[in-house]
């Protein structure tokens, strides 16, 4: 495995020629890998309510935010919108709040999604493998869950109470998410809240671990930049969009078969070039507000969304630059066993 | 004159011996215009790339009816999970032919040949022309063989490689022993190592990345269809091997003959 210090270096490194030589390998790679194609995807926001405090987010239990959460209906109202538009795979997200959104309730989600989408992933709070095989028997492909930070010290600083205060629970959910069956895995680093090289190390050895020994597993890897609250006054690491096309085509040189997303939350240009160099999965004409889609306004801190553009637009994007849009890349098929 | 007869798999007469896989393609019309140009006739689909009510394009509706089309089973981990993607296949997109894949390692994407001659079986026995992608192994393909397959697919080299036939004396040691036709897929980067294939006795070739990352998909797709019927062609010729044709004394056994 690359080491750190290859990391960092490469990660200060200023050669314009090294980084466009190397990133012109990282594209001939995913294109040999996954074709000329790329996956779309939309995130629906069940539920914001959350019990943890990460000092770094606009939804944390401290603070004075408007708390809402959708009833069967309304999720079934926002699943026809998206599902509308074309969207096939499907993110659903909730705060960690197993309160507020109990297995229960992701799992009535679920299975409403499943009468919309042939794709389901959820990113809410670390569950137990049990709860998992329950949600994979009812139709989720995916998990995504970020370490956030994989330095313990900063983690304990930042995560100041709830659940989420627990590293190494946190750390083994992807082995529970395997060991349930769930087909995909999605993991990360919210870059900004340490040392960016050696986050990067960290979760490239979490994730060769798992590889290692879940190999059935489908890999992929995200890198959400921090957006600094206002009144935020803690130190973090700023994140330039060099760092982040780094971050992207050293996964892509390390682990040729795992997938890289890119969200919303990082503008059209950014996103567009990127599709040259590793990336896999877009997000796209996503609403993040809870309800979003519905009522057809944005607004929560957190997730703010920077490429605005319809997903026509964004078809139309790739397809110029030669890729084709796909929207199917699953067809649910029953999970429980014969 | 040429005397190439089609390659026949379950009653299908082919006379294009170049499959055509699809998933790579950066766009459904590309695709098209090489089936058509080209005469392709077997194309592989991903029955997880298929959504009958698509908004956006369908790409089931960018193959020609004449063409014979293989759904496989990317995404089946296991034998259960190929079975059920069949099945799918067969409810939704009525189609018959199955490329078995099962694959259970998302770094190297080999296949995982005992899961895979379970689903031979038990597709076989439902009907399905089945021809499963496997790691050229003899005992696997034997059991492939007697489970019911119609062809054997062992790949040339990882998928997606371009590193050619890697795997070649065994796959050789198939194309001896068994009496399906094998169709060499994966791994297969540049025509001339389709026609290597096609020398040594292969039935057909399968391919995908090579033609789909081409700068001209549609010239790439002809040549490997002329790379393959001209290995055909050479096979059928029984050109013989280079250095077999004389040997210039011998060392070894002339003594006997001396006077
Ligand atoms: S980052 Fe997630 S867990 Fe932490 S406060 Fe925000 S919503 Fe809750």
């Amino acid at each position: 495995m690359i080491t750190k210090k290859e990391i960092s270096d490469f990660l200060a490194d200023r050669d314009p020629a090294l980084l466009e030589k190397l990133a012109a390998r990282a594209g001939r790679i995913t294109a040999a890998q996954f074709g000329k194609v790329i996956s779309l995807y939309a995130p629906i926001y069940l539920s914001n309510y959350c019990e943890n405090n990460c000092v770094y987010c606009g939804f944390r239990s401290s603070c004075g935010l408007k708390r809402k959460k959708l009833t069967p209906k309304q999720i079934e109202s926002e699943m026809k919108i998206v599902a509308g538009s074309g969207i096939r795979n499907i993110l659903l997200l909730t705060g960690e709040s197993r309160k507020m959104s109990p297995v229960s309730y992701l799992m009535d989600a679920v299975k409403i999604a499943g009468k919309y989408f042939s794709s389901i992933s959820l990113e809410v709070y670390p569950l137990d493998t049990d709860e998992y095989l329950e949600l994979y028997k009812a139709g989720v492909d995916g998990v995504t869950v970020y370490q956030e930070t994989y330095d313990r010290n900063r983690y304990d600083e930042l995560h100041l109470s709830g659940k989420k205060k627990d590293y190494d629970y946190r750390y083994k959910t992807p082995e529970r998410v395997a060991l349930s069956g769930i087909r995909m895995i999605s993991m990360g680093i919210l870059t900004g809240l340490s040392k960016l090289g050696d986050d990067l190390y960290d979760l490239f050895d979490h994730l060769n671990f798992m590889e290692r020994n879940y190999p059935g597993v489908e890999y992929s890897v995200s890198f959400p930049r921090l957006i600094i609250e206002p009144g935020d006054e803690t130190d973090y690491h700023k994140i330039t969009d060099m760092d982040l096309v780094k971050c992207i085509i050293l996964t892509r040189l390390n682990f040729p078969r795992v997938g890289i997303n890119l969200s919303t939350r990082e503008d059209a240009s950014l996103r567009d070039h990127a599709l040259h160099f590793g990336i896999t999965r877009i997000s796209a004409a996503s609403n993040t507000s809870v309800g979003g889609y519905v009522e057809g306004v944005q607004e929560d801190p957190q997730f703010r969304v920077k490429d605005l553009r319809s997903l026509k637009e964004i078809e139309k994007v790739l397809r110029a630059k030669g890729f084709d849009p796909v929207y199917t890349d699953w067809r649910r098929i029953d999970n429980t066993p014969i | 004159m040429q005397n190439n007869p089609p390659l026949e798999i379950a009653g299908k007469k082919i006379k294009n011996r170049f499959f055509l896989g699809t998933g790579k393609f950066g766009s459904k019309s590309e695709m098209m215009k090489c089936i058509s140009e080209s005469e392709i006739d077997v194309v592989t689909v991903a029955m997880r790339r298929v959504d009958a009510d698509a908004e956006s394009e369908n790409i089931l509706e960018f193959i020609p009816d004449d063409v014979i089309l293989m759904v496989n089973t990317s995404g089946a981990r296991n034998a259960e999970e190929a079975i059920r993607i069949a099945r799918l296949a067969r409810e939704a997109a009525g189609v018959d032919w199955i490329k078995i894949e099962v694959i259970n390692d998302s770094k190297y994407l080999l296949p995982d040949n005992r899961e895979t001659a379970e689903a031979v079986r038990v597709l076989a026995a439902e009907g399905f022309v089945v021809l499963p992608y496997m790691t050229p192994d003899l005992y696997a393909a034997r059991e492939m063989e007697e489970a019911g397959a119609a062809a054997l697919m062992p790949l040339g080299s990882l998928i997606g490689s371009g590193e050619g036939l890697q795997a070649k004396k065994f796959i050789e040691i198939l194309i001896k022993e068994s009496s399906l036709p094998i169709v060499v897929d994966a791994g297969i980067g540049r025509p001339s190592q389709a026609a290597e294939a096609m020398e040594m006795g292969a039935s057909a070739v399968l391919a995908n990345t090579a033609v789909a990352l081409a700068d001209d998909p549609g010239n790439a797709t002809m040549a490997f269809s002329l790379a393959v019927k001209a290995g055909r062609l050479a096979w059928l010729g029984n050109m013989a091997e280079p250095g077999n044709i004389a040997s210039a004394s011998s060392p070894l056994t002339g003594f006997l003959f001396e006077e």
